[in-house]
């Protein structure tokens, strides 16, 4: 079975290395998430490798965002839901960590599915979240606001407009804006739940190239539907599959060869 | 339209007489306006929405954003309703009984401490709903960024619920401004010029009732110009409030 099941950004020759080679940024440890009495994660043991775009896909309800929103402890807004296991963020175990929790949210970024632009201008929607750890003089913090548009490809077009509502913006440029409010923070990880799935063809393949540029300062973790792109942007993707992982290796294998005849069934949209 | 056609007929017309604004209520048969009403009427409706609006604003945010659904918010909603519905002359007996009849007197803070307990249950239900209108992903979205339960209450959610929290106030405003019997038992009244919150304190609604009660003509004007200036201040608060509500920015 070497011929491609789905077309990958194949990297041309070069073999990407097993994930257990890499420096991990996040290392996942026997890791089980409960909705009240419902267990939605069982027992996730996995390393997310520092510096590249890790995908998770699966069927929904998977247990793919839940496992997003565990690494940066998203459930504990709601009391009916706890984890338990290890989320180790270098060798800080996130799940038990009870005060600093907004430190470490802030060394983790999180893009939602739906664009959330804050009730207020663009320039402010940036400096929100820069003004929680940082004071910053004016002259430094436009400056910042524009490096982290600049990253998140929006600065262009919203340059003489900084001063309008965020959600003036289309969909498109909503969700780079909250992508540009995530990393000028300067977080470590990006966390982005189906960052896409609102978005049209055009807006879904800026963000894709904003994701695999991204990969160099940051650890990405994608969440998504849709294979193909899954395929596109990701390093390594793992398959989850009723909140067990299935399996977990390099894009390329898992699209390729996958290992298990789930991961295969799913691939090829034999599953059920 | 019939009301506001009758008001207007009747009322119309003392409204354009300047000494409405500056002088005091009159005995029957002299000459007179309703300064002291106004005033008192200002100053006690004032006082009620800024005792009001804190508690009204801090028990609604609790309900929305911290009890959500436990059995100490589910209780609270309860008796806020309650609260909501009980007619107001219970509520001017219940200050009567708590705080008039044990300061001995009569003053303007218990007609404000009556209208402030209406205030109250409106500001506590529309903070409630309206904070409930905020989508939970931008709650989700700024503590994702490291913010603080209570920054991203103030700085998020607060901005995007302001104008439904800031309308309920204002209904709340007009309503009060109306209200006349919380005020028998607690301001009363007060024939001359006093804005002491110590001591009684003449206002428009008890003035009017007064007045419209008595077989005087001319305490009759003062009365329809007074019932005339409250529908306008009313008619004006609702209309802000409507402009506010549906502007967006």
């Amino acid at each position: 079975m070497n011929r491609p099941l789905i077309r990958t950004a194949l990297r041309a020759g070069e073999p990407a290395p097993a994930v257990a080679e890499l420096p991990a940024k996040l290392r996942v440890r026997h890791l089980n998430f409960y909705y009240g009495a419902y267990q939605a994660l069982h027992d996730i043991t996995l390393d997310i490798p520092a510096n590249r775009v890790t995908a998770f896909i699966g069927p929904s309800g998977c247990g793919k965002s839940t496992l997003l929103r565990s690494f940066n402890r998203m459930y504990s807004l709601y009391p009916d839901q706890h984890a338990e296991g290890e989320v180790l963020l270098d060798s800080v175990n996130i799940i038990e960590l009870a005060r600093d929790l907004p430190l470490i949210r802030a060394k983790i970024g999180m893009v939602f599915q739906k664009p959330t632009p804050f009730p207020m201008s663009i320039y402010d929607n940036i400096a929100f979240g820069v003004r929680l750890f940082e004071r910053l003089s004016k002259r430094q913090m436009d400056e910042r606001v524009e490096w982290a548009l600049t990253r998140a490809a929006l600065w262009p077009e919203v340059r003489a407009k900084l001063e309008q509502s965020g959600d003036s913006l289309s969909g498109g440029q909503q969700q780079r804006l909250c992508i540009a409010r995530c990393i000028a923070i300067k977080p470590e990880v990006l966390l982005l739940d189906e960052p896409c799935s609102a978005l049209d063809p055009i807006s879904t393949a800026r963000i894709e190239e904003l994701i695999t540029e991204l990969k160099n300062d940051y650890t990405v973790v994608l969440v998504t539907h849709n294979m193909q792109q899954a395929a596109r942007v990701s390093d390594y993707t793992a398959y989850m599959y009723l909140g067990q992982l299935i399996e977990y290796g390099d894009t390329d294998t898992i699209f390729i060869k996958p290992q298990s005849k789930q991961t295969e069934d799913y691939i090829t949209g034999r599953f059920g | 339209m019939w009301i506001l056609g009758t008001l207007f007929y009747e009322g119309g017309a003392a409204l354009l007489r300047a000494q409405l604004y500056y002088q005091m209520t009159p005995p029957p048969g002299d000459d007179g306006g309703l300064a002291n009403a106004i005033g008192g009427s200002l100053v006690i409706v004032g006082t009620a929405t800024l005792l009001g609006t804190p508690v009204g604003i801090l028990a609604g945010t609790y309900l929305a954003e911290y009890g959500k659904k436990s059995w100490l918010a589910a209780a609270t909603r309860f008796l806020n309703d309650v609260l909501l519905s009980a007619p107001s002359i219970v509520i001017g007996l219940f200050v009567y009984t708590v705080y008039v009849a044990r300061a001995k007197h009569f003053s303007g803070l218990a007609g404000a401490i009556a209208l402030a307990l209406i205030v109250i249950p409106v500001v506590v239900r529309t903070t409630d709903d309206m904070l409930k209108l905020v989508p939970n992903s931008l709650r989700e979205a700024a503590v994702a960024l490291g913010c603080p339960t209570w920054k991203m209450i103030v700085l998020v959610t607060y901005r995007a619920a302001r104008t439904g929290i800031l309308t309920g106030i204002l209904l709340a405003l007009a309503r009060i401004s109306g209200e006349t019997a919380p005020l028998l038992f607690t301001a009363l009244n007060n024939q001359f010029w006093s804005l002491d919150l110590n001591r009684p304190m003449s206002n428009l609604p008890t003035v009017i009732f007064q007045f419209a009660m008595s077989p005087y003509a001319d305490w009759h004007r003062l009365a329809w110009g007074g019932a005339a200036l409250i529908t306008l201040a009313v008619l004006g608060l609702n209309d802000v409030a409507r402009v506010l509500f549906t502007r967006k920015d």
